[in-house]
């Protein structure tokens, strides 16, 4: 039964790479290079600091306008009127608009192009846009909204998972040719599935349920647009993928991409919540140009929860064949996905949500079923670890509970089952570098692990979990045959550098990166170099600060174009110094000769002897991913990477018996990034991970009643506080992978993925019962005390809630 | 007829404005500060923040929001010293006051050993609840500065950071305390 008719693919394992890999634990400073390894401060950080950072909404222009959406107060109904003839007589509006004149539907993805800037017909999410107002101050757009009457005739909202697959209820969509009201349906085998089953000796059979939550990034969405005379718009907007606004508000907005310059500032954090167009930003452009004026449009905290693309609420069924020494036949690995009223990324978070199973542990066998459904809530998107977090906290729950039950050490049996570094997963996944086993055994080391789990005192637990993520999806949202990334280095006759690259800075440390990377190929200072990113007029696309994928993908595009510019550089020495080109070292400022290194010019006067002899210095550079990433078969398009991070974590809590609340008191995490090319960057991202995950696990929860976010606003939404967050120890474990630049992967998000169920084990051990759902909260933990592992969450069986019951 | 939901977005709280119907803005009023050691004159709307007058009327826009309502901590500042939360303080209740903002913590180009400690640490991720927590910070060393662990993180308890994990940033702040103490023995 759960193994009906799926697509099968047959392409072959046999273009495996034979290599072998190294882990070094915290090699800070490695030998031979001055800039890679250090831990610089970053290039960015002065500006933050000071204050003189700018990020959108700092932004003021003369003749500014300020707008205001109006946003449905409904969950599911079709509007009868709107009539907007009362604003424009209030003293200050400037001008309003509804939905007939931005007409296009749109969507992050080409699959699902579902949105509108501004509702026509019907509504599908309490806050959905429907209209809006530009006036001389926000204070009048506000007021001016209150004029606008709307009639609604309310319809049957679709809350739940069960109530999408219902048959009796309203489709939000009705042009979807899908049954009821699924969005996404994946279904995918590899391996012998039956054989794996029946060679397990015990099957594992556990269902999940992982709370849908926000990003919650401290910065507010904002945009700023203007329309010159000439016909060209500018957005400043805070988002992670300026170049897909900028064909998308290009498609809206009716003209030509050319005529429009997105610009991403400074981003106040994004974890994937700023990576798609929002209504507010192709509303700033259209009243640029209906005013003739700047508008800016800001969003509150509580509209930031209602735009929301947070982490999709997702249930999950995970069946695990295993030999009696843990070895891990088959898996089967069942996903519902409740993706709130639009498609968002949301066909790509279904693959996601079994793609990446097969990456940490050899499973011979592998099959998915995921199923996303539509629902009257706000659309949910990307966060950090995209589709990959929530089945990661299911099976690594899983595992702990075979190795529970077969007597297993947890942690020898992850390193024992660990992919291979340089193979193949079963869904065709390349894998070059890999230091799980590394991370494992360096957490492990860290904490005593073996000597305390088991072993603590009942209410005092230690918990083990491990994971990992792409570097990049090694796809494009729009398949083309371009670079998913571009850089162009100038070098100026004074000895500055400047790297001009299309990423967006959302706090990650993508500038600090470029610079690192160009002041190492050209050896000169970190703070010698100057990054202009995030500009689609000035730089090279970058296809967006999401998938991880930036340091990969843009630090390659860089490397490639400082040694364009190094080449030319290298040839102008050559001649000064009396040796070959290839003689040329760069370092300290200075060009010298690497058999003698005193023996040596200065950077400044290489710029200017190479700018004599071949004009301006520019280097340019690109990078596209490889093709022998992925299997051949619908759907192999989501998964493949590049490079896979790997990270462990372990989690040290105490419970109290009496209310049940979970303290964490300490998260050690380990990461394999490839290498460092700023250590404290990479603390950093595995730090912020910890504190995340540790939100997730515990207290984050975007859910809603009658439509409504329960707690849309950051007193009642929780995340941890510095008083909630535990001593964290960052632990890098560096792998050199032979594609990344200076060897480097992503840090990002995958840290984030291990700290969930690494709680929800270390409260296994703690208790001896399991919450089986997130947040883990006192009342579950209460719950799962009193019943002893009787299971938090059952899934409705009987429902149609099965993928194979709805083909 | 305009149908009233149970599910009004309106009824809950929309930034200030959601609470008033149908307001207007009061005439601006002159008032006076002194902000980041400079006598400044300015003119706003008596029913304006703190937070705005700073970014919209005084064009200093390092002070930062998360919330406007009291839970985030991004646009603390220092009023007379003491940290106050600039979106929930009327600017005309600040008349008269000493106002410092992550702008004047800089002195003649050098920057305060708190901000400086920032970026060695590697403190400022996106940056953008950074002035708030150097705000926090420093009227926390202004009174102790040879704080624990713990005084830290009780002392910038109120500010929230998506980030961090806010490791970074107590050791910024104890670095930055270290060598405060330093230079004051000294
Ligand atoms: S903006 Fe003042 S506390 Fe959040
Ligand atoms: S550095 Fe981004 S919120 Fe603190």
């Amino acid at each position: 039964m759960p193994d009906a008719p799926r697509h099968v693919s047959t392409a072959t394992n046999a273009d495996i790479e034979a290599a072998g890999t190294t882990a070094s634990v915290n090699a800070k400073e490695p030998e031979g290079f001055s800039v890679v390894g250090k831990a610089l401060p970053r290039i960015d950080s002065y500006a933050k600091v000071t204050g003189a950072a700018m990020y959108a909404d700092d932004i003021a222009l003369p003749r500014m306008l300020f707008g205001r959406l109006l946003r449905s107060t409904h969950a599911h109904a079709r509007i009868t009127r709107i009539d907007c003839r009362a604003v424009l007589g209030l003293p200050g509006v400037v001008a309003v608009a509804t939905g007939e004149e931005l007409p296009m539907r749109y969507g992050i993805l080409p699959s699902s192009p579902d949105e509108m800037v501004f509702a026509v017909d019907k509504v599908r999410y309490v806050g959905e846009p429907i209209a809006a107002v530009v006036a001389v101050d926000e204070l009048t757009a506000e007021q001016a909204l209150k004029l606008i009457e709307v009639d609604y005739e309310p319809l049957a909202p679709v809350m739940t998972i069960e109530d999408a697959l219902r048959e009796d209820l309203p489709k939000l969509h009705v042009e979807s040719r899908k049954p009821n009201n699924v969005h996404k349906e994946v279904h995918l085998a590899f391996g012998d599935m039956e054989a794996g089953f029946a060679a397990a000796d015990r099957i594992f059979e556990d269902e999940f349920f992982y709370e849908g939550n926000n990003h919650a990034a401290m910065e507010q969405h904002a945009a700023v647009a203007e329309y010159g005379g000439d016909g060209k718009f500018t957005i400043w907007t805070s988002s992670q993928t300026p170049h897909y606004l900028h064909r998308i508000a290009a498609a809206v907005l009716g003209i030509p991409a050319s005529n429009l310059r997105v610009i991403a500032p400074m981003i106040g954090g994004g974890f994937g919540g700023k990576t798609e167009p929002f209504q507010h930003e192709l509303a700033a452009a259209h009243f640029a140009r209906k005013t003739g004026r700047p508008v800016k449009f800001a969003l509150t905290r509580e509209e930031v929860f209602y735009a929301h693309r947070g982490r999709h609420p997702m249930k999950m069924k995970i069946r695990t064949g295993v030999k009696n020494d843990g070895t891990i036949t088959a898996s089967h690995v069942q996903t519902w996905l409740d993706g709130g009223a639009y498609g968002s990324y949301g066909v790509a978070t279904t693959y996601y949500s079994g793609a990446l199973t097969p990456v940490t542990y050899k499973i011979p066998a592998y099959a998915f079923d995921g199923c996303r459904v539509y629902t009257n809530k706000p659309p949910c998107g990307p966060k950090r670890g995209h589709g990959t977090t929530q089945p990661r906290f299911g099976f690594e729950c899983q595992l702990d509970k075979i190795a529970d039950a077969l007597g297993l050490d947890a942690a020898e049996y992850r390193t024992r089952i660990a992919v291979d570094p340089y193979s193949r997963t079963v869904n065709y996944l390349r894998i070059t570098s890999c230091g799980l086993r590394e991370c494992i055994d360096a957490a492990v080391q860290r904490t005593d692990y073996r000597k305390k789990h088991g072993k603590l005192p009942r209410g005092r637990g230690i918990g083990l979990a491990a994971s990992t993520y792409l570097c990049g999806a090694g796809l494009p949202i729009y398949w083309n045959p371009m670079p998913h990334s571009g850089a162009m280095v100038k070098v100026d006759r004074g000895g500055g550098v400047t790297v001009y690259c299309g990423v967006s800075e959302c706090g990650q440390g993508s500038q600090h990166m470029l610079a690192v990377i160009v002041a190492e190929t050209l050896g000169v200072d970190v703070m010698d170099v100057r990054v202009c990113a995030g500009d689609t007029d000035l730089t090279p696309v970058d296809l967006g600060s999401y998938s991880s994928r930036v340091t990969f993908m843009a630090g390659n595009a860089a490397h490639d174009a400082a040694e364009a510019v190094r080449r030319d550089m290298a040839e102008a020495a050559a001649q000064m110094l009396g040796i070959a080109p290839e003689q040329c070292g760069f370092a300290n400022r200075r060009v010298f000769d690497v058999a003698k290194p005193d023996h040596y010019t200065t950077f400044l006067e290489v710029a200017q002897a190479a700018e004599a002899r071949f004009g301006t210095l520019v280097g340019v550079g690109s990078y596209t991913p490889p093709e022998n990433l992925h299997g051949d078969f619908k759907g192999s398009g989501v998964g493949p990477s590049p490079a896979y991070s790997f990270s462990a974590c372990i989690a040290e809590v105490e419970v109290d018996l009496e209310t049940g609340e979970v303290h964490v008191e300490k998260i050690t995490l380990a990461h394999d990034c490839g290498r460092a090319l700023n250590p404290d960057s990479v603390e950093g991202q595995i730090e912020g991970s910890a504190y995340m995950g540790l939100g997730e696990a515990l207290m984050e929860e975007s859910s809603f009643r009658g439509g409504l976010h329960k707690m849309p606003n950051l007193l009642d939404y929780k995340t941890p506080t510095i008083l909630d967050t535990p001593e964290i120890e960052a632990i890098i474990i560096e792998t050199d992978d032979k594609e990344g630049p200076f060897g480097a992967k992503e840090a990002g998000e995958g840290p984030l993925n291990p700290v969930i169920p690494a709680i929800a084990n270390a409260l296994a051990d703690a208790i001896g019962a399991r919450v089986y759902s997130t947040p883990i909260t006192a009342e579950k933990v209460l719950k799962a005390l009193e019943g002893a592992d009787s299971g938090a969450l059952r899934l409705r069986h009987g429902s149609p809630a099965r993928a194979e019951a709805i083909q | 007829m305009r149908e009233k939901s149970p599910y009004d977005l309106r009824a809950s709280a929309r930034g200030i404005y959601g609470f008033f119907e149908m307001m207007t803005a009061p005439p601006k009023i002159l008032a006076k500060f002194r902000l980041n050691g400079d006598e400044i004159e300015c003119a706003f709307h008596p029913n304006k923040t703190l937070l705005e007058v700073l970014r919209e009327d005084l064009g200093l826009t390092g002070t930062k929001h998360g919330c406007e309502m009291g839970h985030c901590g991004a646009c603390t500042v220092l009023v007379a010293g003491e940290p106050v939360l600039s979106c929930l303080t009327l600017a005309l209740e600040c008349e008269g006051s000493e106002i410092e903002t992550v702008e004047g913590l800089a002195r003649g180009g050098n920057l305060h050993p708190l901000q400086h400690a920032f970026t060695t640490c590697g403190a400022a991720q996106c940056g953008y609840c950074t002035p708030g927590f150097l705000l926090s910070a420093a009227a926390l060393l202004q009174v102790n500065d040879q704080p624990s662990n713990a005084e830290i993180k009780e002392a910038l308890a109120g500010n929230l950071c998506r980030c961090t994990g806010y490791t970074k940033i107590i050791e910024a702040v104890a670095l930055a305390a270290e060598r405060m103490h330093e230079s004051s023995d000294a």
